[in-house]
């Protein structure tokens, strides 16, 4: 009795510390990454990579200035696309509708949120690239919006709906129409939770590459306006990677850590945002 | 926590719902109706998508029909295409991929929702959700120049000279591969284990562990043989959730997994996924037959991971109310 | 906070507006074998004649040739001619042809790596289509030793690298292998994509060169400026009189002497496997392929203004990068050629 005592015992201090091996590998996982790209890249961050066009093929020097830019346009018309209908599409769901648009509308959000990027790639070449002949910044802008859609609308609504019911009553009780509330009451109220939601979509897109492969292309040079093709940050990254050049090589680590740190910080941030505001009770 | 309808008295003595010209001069209907178009615009362009996905592979479908996912030659030049290698590849290395991330996923949650204290266990959380935000094209570039050196000048021989008489662990070893692109899954797949089993574990009634502990059994046992089994339904729809994940993963799989439509046991093999595939191809497809089979392969994507994601949210809210509605005592 | 943020989004939209008409910009796509001198040309292009810019992008002759035709790309570009359904295909679609502009000449070589060689080794057309066939495995096999007597090339598995994109270099090495083996024509055939019976796929030149480069044991074939931008060691091949040559400028102009002559109108030609003294057997044109007809006439008269700088100063750039000029015959009748494009 007493020995298998003591072997239930050791295995479950054994078992317990196994777990937590587990949750130390899984986090360091994170630092390795993190590590890796400081090391490899932190050498190669020099002004020439943010204010340079690339060299031509074998040449050395080139930066990526044209890809930064065209990654942030393409952000900006995602952000356009994504957060308008995502928003007002949530104060849809929260405030008007009724079971079944509520049901169908999730539906296929969701639906759209699991679709892989790639195949949203797809999508995006065959409804804007061929019918418009061109691969351009706003192919990729709105395949990367498409993306952002599910994202800001389904926590969108999840902040409306935290919202406690007596703010809404109060502000009826005084008179206020449905949209006065929406606008003066509820969405304030929410505004935290709303801004997060929105950045961590953003941060969610800016790392995507597979469809940018068929609606961006790619160009050496600056991309003027939004209906021309452009470089991005992952794609050269992507490209950079499988050459055989080490300069390109030190500019794709280079450009991942750029990529990550903006990543990151926009994730840490709205993570401080949500957890600094005013706690939302939850239902 | 549904909203409220209460029903504002207008100006006039009418009691009751406002009618429809008060309420479209209050602003309100104005507004449902723009909400609703954007809400709208959210079906619309789901149910193009679906459309544009069933039309666009109309010729290998009539062509193929279901021989399409049962024949393994991709020869464009000859104009067959069959979808088997690909799935295949997709297949095998989402296994590969949950053969390494979900016990590793589940003993850190456990951790994470069992052992650790409070404070501990949301900052590892937070780490977690950060390695979530990492992009596929950045586990390419560190499987490019990282991992694929790791696995061909020490892990594959290593294998080979300890498993080598398992079929999985023959044949030449190029450090890409099956075997190399399931390691680069699991790292991606394993935040979503970990976080979505953290929260459901946590959301495993009092009453159970105590009940457990009162009975006599180790902490482990407790963790083991009650609460994880609770929670077995979320801790499913967590692995249905890494597995649509994994398998819609293009940019890391394509710069590692060999590019090779290939079907072999052995998971030092190149391989090919749908994913990768289609990056590869889509822009170059000169046949109609050739893009459109592509389009095909999107669609079963498609298809997989819309079934997966489904089922997996049905486990997971399964799981979340069952804990709920037993009481947090 | 709000309001600066708008403030910011308008200020970059106008941006992004306003900025839509400061240049030319010209959009081509296609073959990864010319990419070194393409991208050189363009650069130097631009710097003497800063009126157009021209992005081209290296994604394969396969993806080239697909986006000309859907009319995405104003230009492409492609080491693996169009063949007679293409051209009908873009006929059809547009109305006009589509034209063939040779550029340069260039070779695809074999390279590889395997761990202490460092010399050049020889390569006989059945050696080469047998490692691709996948029938030898082994670097050490007879076919392959018995032309390289004293070398020690080891008992070790070979690693097949090819491209997994559509690939006008595929198309050049495959109608070499088509020439030299009955046997491939049949199995697998010439193409800018095959189905190939063994080995890894990389995107193109670029990462085929990269693999080589980082996998020991390995055999792939690439234009020859990336075996020798990335110090790679390349093979002698075996030529139709029997010489093992090595892909250089005289051995490439070699190939193209006798086409020089003979070049159809539509400069549409093979040259692998050429008959004559010291001629690199696996040699190519690489072209453009320009539309007949532009809508859009200041695009026109760029890509015609590239074409003739190209023809001309252009050339000069091209030893450099290991592609050889353009045999004069070939130059005058692309000159003359030009004229069609309206």
């Amino acid at each position: 009795m007493n020995s298998r005592l003591r072997w239930r015992k050791f295995v479950s201090g054994f078992m317990l510390t196994m777990t937590g091996v587990c949750a130390l590998v899984s986090v360091s996982v994170l630092f390795f990454i993190l590590g890796h790209l400081v090391y490899h890249g932190g050498t190669s961050i020099s002004w020439a990579f943010f204010t340079k066009l690339p060299a031509p093929v074998g040449e050395t020097g080139g930066g990526m200035a044209n890809a930064i830019l065209g990654s942030a346009k393409m952000l900006l018309l995602a952000s356009l696309i994504g957060v308008p209908i995502g928003f007002f599409g949530a104060i849809y769901l929260a405030e008007f509708s009724g079971g079944t648009t509520a049901f169908v509308v999730r539906y296929a959000a969701d639906l759209l949120n699991g679709v892989p990027s790639i195949v949203i790639g797809i999508f995006a070449y065959s409804i804007v690239v061929l019918p418009f002949k061109h691969f351009s910044t706003l192919a990729g802008g709105f395949a990367l919006g498409l993306m952002m859609i599910p994202i800001t609308l389904r926590s969108t609504e999840e902040f409306l709906r935290a919202v406690p019911g007596a703010l809404r009553e109060a502000a009826m009780a005084l008179g206020a129409s449905k949209w006065k509330t929406i606008v003066t009451v509820i969405v304030p109220a929410a505004y935290r939770g709303i801004l997060t939601a929105v950045l961590l979509a953003f941060a969610r897109v800016a790392g995507e590459t597979a469809p940018l492969l068929f609606t961006a292309l790619g160009n050496r040079f600056w991309s003027p306006g939004w209906n021309q093709p452009t470089d991005s940050l992952p794609v050269a990254i992507y490209r950079y990677a499988i050459s055989p050049f080490e300069d390109w090589h030190r500019q794709a680590w280079a450009a991942g850590l750029v990529l990550l740190a903006l990543i990151l910080v926009i994730n840490i941030v709205a993570r401080a945002i949500l957890s600094r505001g005013i706690a939302v009770p939850r239902s | 926590m549904a909203t409220t309808t209460t029903t504002v008295p207008s100006a006039g003595p009418v009691v009751g719902s406002r009618s429809f010209l008060s309420r479209l001069r209050e602003g309100d209907e104005i507004a449902r109706i723009i909400t609703f178009l954007f809400a709208a615009s959210v079906v619309l362009i789901t149910l193009l998508l679906v459309f544009e996905l069933w039309q666009g592979s109309v010729l290998p479908r009539h062509k193929f029909g279901f021989n399409f996912f049962r024949t393994s030659v991709w020869d464009p030049i000859f104009d067959q295409f069959g979808a088997l290698p690909f799935i295949y590849g997709t297949l095998v290395t989402a296994s590969v991929s949950l053969l390494i991330a979900v016990p590793l996923g589940i003993g850190a949650a456990i951790f994470l929702a069992e052992l650790a204290p409070a404070r501990i266990s949301d900052t590892l959380e937070f780490f977690i959700d950060l390695l979530a935000a990492v992009p596929s094209v950045i586990y390419g570039l560190l499987g490019v120049f990282v991992v694929i050196p790791l696995m061909r000048d020490y892990i594959q021989p290593a294998l080979k000279n300890t498993l080598g008489f398992l079929p999985f662990f023959q044949g030449p070893m190029y450090g890409m591969g099956f075997l190399t692109a399931g390691i680069v899954l699991a790292i991606m797949v394993i935040p979503y284990i970990i976080s979505v089993s953290r929260e459901v574990l946590l959301s495993v009634p009092r009453d159970q562990r105590e009940a457990a502990l009162s009975l006599g059994s180790t902490h482990w046992e407790s963790t083991w043989k009650v609460v994880v089994p609770f929670a077995r339904a979320g801790i499913m729809g967590s692995i249905f959730l890494a597995l649509a994940r994994a398998l819609g993963e293009t940019m890391a799989v394509t710069m590692v997994i060999g590019n090779a439509p290939v079907i072999s046991a052995s998971l030092f093999s190149p391989g090919y996924s749908i994913a990768a595939i289609i990056a590869n191809e889509l822009t170059e497809a000169t046949s109609d037959l050739h893009y459109q089979s592509l389009i095909e392969l999107g669609l079963v994507l498609f298809l997989l991971t819309f079934i997966l994601n489904g089922l997996a949210r049905l486990l997971i809210v399964a799981a979340s109310q069952r804990g709920r509605g037993m009481g947090n005592a | 906070m709000k309001r600066i943020a708008v403030l910011l989004l308008v200020v970059l939209a106008l941006a992004g507006v306003v900025w839509a008409d400061s240049a030319l910009l010209i959009n081509g796509a296609g073959a990864t074998f010319p990419y070194p001198i393409y991208s050189k040309w363009f650069d130097e292009y631009h710097k003497t004649n800063g009126a157009a810019e021209i992005n081209y992008q290296s994604v394969g002759s396969g993806a080239g040739i697909k986006q000309v035709t859907e009319g995405t790309v104003d230009f492409g570009a492609t080491d693996g001619p169009m063949n007679d359904d293409q051209l009908k295909a873009y006929k059809d679609k547009h109305g006009s042809a589509i034209l063939h502009f040779p550029t340069v000449l260039g070779a695809v070589v074999p390279t590889y790596n395997i761990p202490g060689v460092t010399t050049s080794l020889n390569f006989t057309p059945d050696a080469l289509v047998g490692i691709f066939l996948g029938r030898i495995s082994k670097w050490n096999d007879p076919v392959i030793a018995n032309a390289n007597k004293g070398v020690n090339l080891p008992a070790n598995d070979i690693v097949v690298i090819h491209r997994s994109d559509g690939s006008g270099t595929t198309y050049i090495w495959t109608d070499y292998f088509s020439k030299v083996s009955a046997d491939w024509k049949d199995k697998v055939g010439k193409g800018t994509s095959v189905n190939w019976p063994v080995g890894l796929g990389g995107k193109g030149n670029e990462n085929v060169t990269g693999l080589v480069k980082q996998t020991p044991n390995s055999v792939g074939y690439v234009e020859l400026i990336y075996a020798v931008q990335n110090k790679i060691p390349y093979g002698a091949v075996k030529n139709a009189m029997g010489e093992f040559v090595m892909a250089d400028l005289a051995s490439v102009s070699a190939a193209a002497a006798a086409a020089s002559t003979t070049m159809p109108d539509d400069f549409r030609v093979s040259i692998t496997n050429a008959k004559g003294k010291g001629v690199y057997p696996i040699s190519s044109f690489t072209w453009l392929l320009i539309p007949q007809k532009f809508t859009d006439a200041s695009k026109r008269d760029a890509i015609k203004g590239f074409v003739t700088w190209m023809l001309a100063d252009g050339q000069n750039y091209a030893e450099n990068l290991s592609y050889a000029k353009l045999p004069k015959e070939v130059v005058a009748k692309e000159l003359t050629a030009l004229n069609k494009i309206q």
